[in-house]
């Protein structure tokens, strides 16, 4: 295969997947606007298609499609100005960008921190950031972005038209936040990455258990936040998200059933990553600045290097269940702390807890609850108790995997 | 780029709170804007019940009593600033006091076209 149009051809595809999205970060910059800057990086790579293969791959392929992208924009830019009466305007923009400094090496790697803190800027609503950070930051199509969310194409084409709306006209700077800001703005960015992976890992309907494109997408991102911005929080949520990933085969039966952690093949699991998981959980820790993210992730770490559910350290757990009560005193954290100390004390000392968590009212609509203390009342002989709590899991799930399986449950319960 | 912007901040208030925050407070806080040169007017407004409506239809005033719509909030004062993007106005907004009691809503400009 020597045929030098198709290896030209094949090399901007290549390029395209490597280096489009940062093409279009750097062009943000330079013009200011969203859709300009997308049709520049488009009018780029057909530009590439056609004068590579006539003149050879530029030594450096993204400051060609930077530059050739911006010079087309500035073109358009006049010939949209010579039309009408935005001549001032236009003049005025255009001698902006001509002298931008765009190829300084530091403000471009800094570009794709700014594209990824614009989209989760908080002014704009959390579908929108989620939607935004997916098509702008990760390159996903409209239609890709609307499947992996079960939203219809025209609602999430909406959400990403009005959200790069409020940019422009309100203002939204394209900027990497100053330090005073930086935690509370990366908590956000976090927070959409996590939401990213949690849709992928658990769906929250819908009959597929786990949509991995989406998972993987995010912790794509989560890699991409830790190379651009080691901080330990950011770490340490790549690591909570790779290491809940790890079990992603052992989670469901060839035939799609639930696989509860304690029953499931842990030679299933993903050596590979629970390694990486726990190299990053460490580098967090040793920090001192971590939070939340790095203690979810170091609990999934125990779990990880557990040979089997009875073999895992508990009271590690528990101890880390109560650092993280320390950071958010939320309900549903207690609830994981009541299983994990039902794991180290028995079943009797988890429900007591749960029964008292139930009785405030917090979770009487959340189906784990019910679910968890089903499981404990079963453990306990207490069939009866077991069934009322296991229906009502089964009244509040939405997902057709889980159905099934408090089905089983309440089935395996007997007479 | 460069220019600034004008933001609206509107100061909303429920009405038992709308004594919360001392008139002496919110007064240094228009100062303080007013002497780094980012505030361009700012007022504090008499309670909602003192509202009159006035609409214009098929050329005939309509006065009625009271704003357009009943909300737990009412607008209490407006602050309006100049800012170099969104990021700056929020962090100035953020430092009128009313923030604290109830909320500030950061509006953009926008520029007419005659």
């Amino acid at each position: 295969m020597t045929d030098p149009l198709n290896n030209v051809h094949e090399t901007v595809s290549a390029v395209y997947l490597s280096d489009s999205r940062r093409v279009l970060a750097t062009l943000i910059r330079l013009l200011g606007d969203f859709d300009a800057a997308e049709e520049a990086l488009h009018e780029a790579f057909r530009a590439a298609l056609e004068q590579w293969p006539r003149e050879g791959v530029p030594k450096s392929p993204r400051a060609w499609l930077v530059s050739t992208g911006r010079f087309k924009a500035i073109d358009a830019m006049r010939r949209r100005a010579r039309f009408g009466a935005l001549e001032e305007a236009g003049d005025a923009d255009i001698a902006v960008i001509d002298t931008a400094a765009w190829a300084d090496e530091e403000s471009v790697e800094d570009d794709r921190l700014r594209l990824i803190f614009t989209c989760c800027h908080p002014a704009l609503a959390p579908d929108a950031q989620i939607a935004l950070t997916l098509r702008e930051v990760c390159g996903l199509t409209t239609e890709e972005i609307a499947r992996a969310f079960l939203t219809p194409a025209p609602t999430l084409a909406q959400r990403i038209v009005r959200a790069k709306g409020k940019i422009r006209d309100a203002r939204i700077p394209y900027e990497v936040p100053a330090r005073s800001d930086l935690p509370e703005r990366l908590d956000a960015v976090l927070r959409v990455i996590y939401l990213v992976f949690n849709e992928g890992y658990a769906a929250s309907s819908g009959a597929t258990l786990t949509r991995h494109d989406v998972s993987a997408e995010a912790i794509r991102l989560g890699r991409l936040l830790v190379d651009l911005l080691p901080e330990p929080e950011a770490k340490g949520l790549l690591a909570l998200m790779l290491l809940h990933d790890s079990r992603r085969a052992a989670r469901t039966s060839a035939s799609g059933e639930l696989i509860l952690l304690e029953e499931q093949d842990r030679a299933l699991w993903n050596r590979d990553q629970i390694g990486e998981g726990i190299r990053l959980v460490e580098q967090a820790l040793s920090s001192r600045r971590f939070g939340l993210y790095t203690i979810q992730a170091a609990i999934a770490a125990v779990h990880a290097e557990a040979p089997s559910a009875d073999a895992t350290d508990w009271a590690e757990i528990v101890g880390l269940y109560d650092a993280l009560l320390g950071f958010d005193a939320s309900p549903v954290i207690e609830l994981n702390r009541a299983v994990a100390l039902a794991m180290r004390d028995g079943p009797a000392a988890g429900l007591a807890i749960i029964d008292r968590i139930l009785a405030r009212g917090d979770l009487a609509d959340y189906r784990l609850a019910h679910a968890a203390r089903a499981e404990l009342c079963r453990r306990l002989g207490r069939t009866a108790d077991a069934r009322g709590s296991f229906e009502r899991a089964l009244a509040l799930t939405r997902q057709e995997p889980e159905r099934r399986f408090l089905e089983r449950r309440i089935a395996g319960l007997g007479g | 780029m460069g220019t600034s912007m004008k933001y609206l901040c509107l100061v909303y208030m429920e009405p038992q709170k709308l004594h919360a925050v001392p008139d002496s407070e919110c007064a240094a806080c228009g100062a303080g804007m007013r002497s780094r040169g980012v505030l361009i007017a700012a007022e504090a407004l008499q309670p909602v019940d003192t509202a009159t409506t006035v609409r214009v239809r098929n050329g005939r005033v309509s006065v009625t009593d009271g704003p357009f719509a009943e909300t737990k909030e009412q607008l209490a004062g407006f602050y309006l600033i100049e800012a170099k993007d969104l990021n700056e106005a929020i962090q100035t907004a953020a430092k009128i006091p009313p923030a604290r009691e109830g909320s500030v809503e950061v509006r953009p400009v926008r520029e007419l076209n005659p």
